[in-house]
């Protein structure tokens, strides 16, 4: 224990700047993810055919296996001489993130109960209102489900992404590996884990906040 | 006034879903759209909304081709009730029965004044409902709402796709009755689709009994009952419409007829039947229990005679197969 006091009273400054580091590389990617996700899953709701062909291109983007994806953004991104660092994982961790943010808020609209939707239709809502008033109230559980998922598996990809300079918490395991430091190792783990933790509860309360009891049950 | 002129569907060149369908709803009328299952009932309805498609001739909304109006605006100018889960879950009652005056842009008081009259309606409190959500309210009170939510920006035409169908029978029936006792204070022009043969009896000005996309009958209940047209209108009615047909008759009209019987203060306990109730559930009630008499009491609760299975049997005889064998002979 003497020992840890001592590891954390050096290195506690910084594992709480690689946590920010951390959390500003995740937000910012899921932040432009929704951005693309949410209106790319609402539209697919209309085309059935591109639907399947979009589905199955984030499916396979997420078999990728992320070291080998941030190898590949290595040379494109060499390009604009932004090779390693912040760019490239950036841009993994939103291709990422496509998968479950396109693919619950596609499900989550067309799971939207079907007489529900005739009486909307019936009633004489606009497609527009119906998405607003309707299907997307209806489908936030499980849009927000994909979120969180999203998320979560996005800060234990950001990992990775300290192999090509990302920064962040990843940084912490994988000098601790080279070193062969435990403190090192345990420190980023546990970091990465808590603010998983934190982050899919911040989710979970804004997703009660903005669901209706009713739907929620 | 809705007129279906050679109203036509088809998918293709071999489906004929409806087949030169042509009558006429009128002003302030029932029709109730009556058949087994896949005989195009419910197409039928959709096309009026234009959330199907006619294939060939025209649909006339109060004077107006429904091929000429703009889908959105049409909707918003017909009720349109469906059988269940229709209320929105993540809307409050209020928004949920404001929701067409809503799109149509009415005023904040406008809307708070049409949801009073709508809740009284259907003896709900306002306050206390409005601003509750779906799951809180008992299918019975849910199907209520579904109904005033399309009275309410009090469109001349209203469209029910077995608006009743979900709820229990005890529940279904107390409905029923309380949406004709509404019906004749707004005098909508409805159509109305059910499979249930008694809910057709009961609720309809006319039948149109379809088969297949084709109309079989369009008539009264009880000119559909005493003449079937052919063969299947008949076994569709089945061999006890004589009995189904009571039911269009209340314990006042055979008292007009034949009158009842006296009261004999020496029986005690004898159960009491209101003179406006039908008859076919004055006959089960009779049936049901031991004495051979029900009390008849008129709206001031007074005793005003009594009612035998004798009668019961003599009026079926006189007012109803009477006129069955006259047309069969006929």
């Amino acid at each position: 224990m003497e020992n840890w006091a001592r590891f954390l009273e050096v290195n506690a400054p910084r594992i709480l700047e690689l946590t920010i580091d951390h959390a500003v590389l995740v937000s910012l990617a899921i932040f432009v993810a929704l951005l693309i996700g949410i209106p790319l899953g609402i539209y697919l709701t209309t085309n059935q055919y591109l639907a399947d062909t979009v589905l199955q291109i984030a499916s396979i983007t997420l078999t990728i296996p992320s070291i080998a994806l941030f190898g590949v953004m290595i040379p494109i991104f060499s390009l604009i001489n932004q090779g390693i660092g912040f760019v490239p994982a950036f841009v993994a961790l939103v291709l990422y993130s496509q998968l479950p943010i396109i693919r619950n808020t596609y499900t989550g609209i067309k799971n939207v109960n079907p007489e529900m939707r005739d009486a909307a239709i019936g009633m004489g809502m606009k497609t527009h209102q119906r998405l607003l008033r309707v299907e997307i109230p209806n489908a936030l559980p499980v849009i927000m489900a994909g979120v969180r998922t999203a998320v979560v598996m996005n800060i234990g990809i950001a990992v990775i992404a300290a192999y090509i300079g990302a920064g962040g918490l990843g940084v912490l395991i994988t000098q601790g590996i080279s070193r062969n430091d435990n403190y090192l190792i345990i420190s980023g783990s546990i970091a990465v884990a808590i603010l998983a933790i934190i982050a899919d509860s911040i989710l979970l309360l804004i997703q009660k906040r903005f669901t209706k009891k009713a739907i929620a049950e | 006034m809705i007129s279906f002129n050679h109203v036509t569907k088809s998918y293709g060149e071999e489906i004929t879903a409806i087949d030169d369908v042509d009558f006429t709803v009128e002003q302030g009328k029932i029709v109730v759209l009556l058949g087994p299952s896949g005989c195009g009932k419910t197409t039928l309805l959709r096309m009026v909304n234009q959330l199907e498609t006619i294939t060939k001739g025209e649909i006339i909304i109060n004077g107006e081709n429904s091929k000429d109006l703009d889908p959105i605006e049409l909707r918003r100018k017909i009720g349109y009730v469906i059988q269940s889960n229709g209320l929105f879950p993540n809307m409050t009652i209020e928004e949920n029965v404001m929701l067409v005056p809503d799109l149509l842009g009415w005023s904040k008081k406008d809307k708070r004044t049409r949801f009073e009259y709508l809740m009284k309606l259907i003896g709900l409190d306002a306050k206390d409902y409005g601003k509750r959500y779906p799951h809180e309210l008992s299918g019975g009170q849910q199907q209520r709402i579904g109904v005033v939510r399309a009275l309410a920006a009090d469109p001349p035409v209203m469209l029910m796709d077995e608006p009743f169908g979900a709820l229990d029978p005890i529940i279904r029936d107390k409905i029923q009755e309380e949406f004709l006792q509404i019906q004749r204070e707004v005098k909508k022009t409805i159509l109305f689709v059910s499979h249930d043969i008694d809910e057709a009896i009961k609720m309809a000005d006319k039948i149109l009994l379809l088969r297949d996309g084709e109309i079989m009958q369009f008539d009264t209940p009880s000119e559909m009952l005493a003449h079937p047209k052919n063969e299947f209108v008949s076994q569709f009615f089945g061999k006890d419409r004589a009995i189904k047909s009571l039911s269009l008759h209340t314990v006042e009209n055979l008292r007009e007829v034949i009158g009842l019987g006296p009261v004999d203060e020496s029986i005690q306990d004898t159960k009491t039947i209101h003179i406006h109730q039908d008859l076919r559930n004055t006959l089960s009630m009779l049936l049901n229990q031991e004495a051979d008499q029900v009390i008849v009491t008129d709206e001031q609760g007074e005793n005003i005679g009594t009612i035998t299975i004798d009668l019961v049997q003599k009026y079926l005889h006189f007012e109803i197969k009477g006129k069955m064998s006259a047309s069969q002979e006929g």
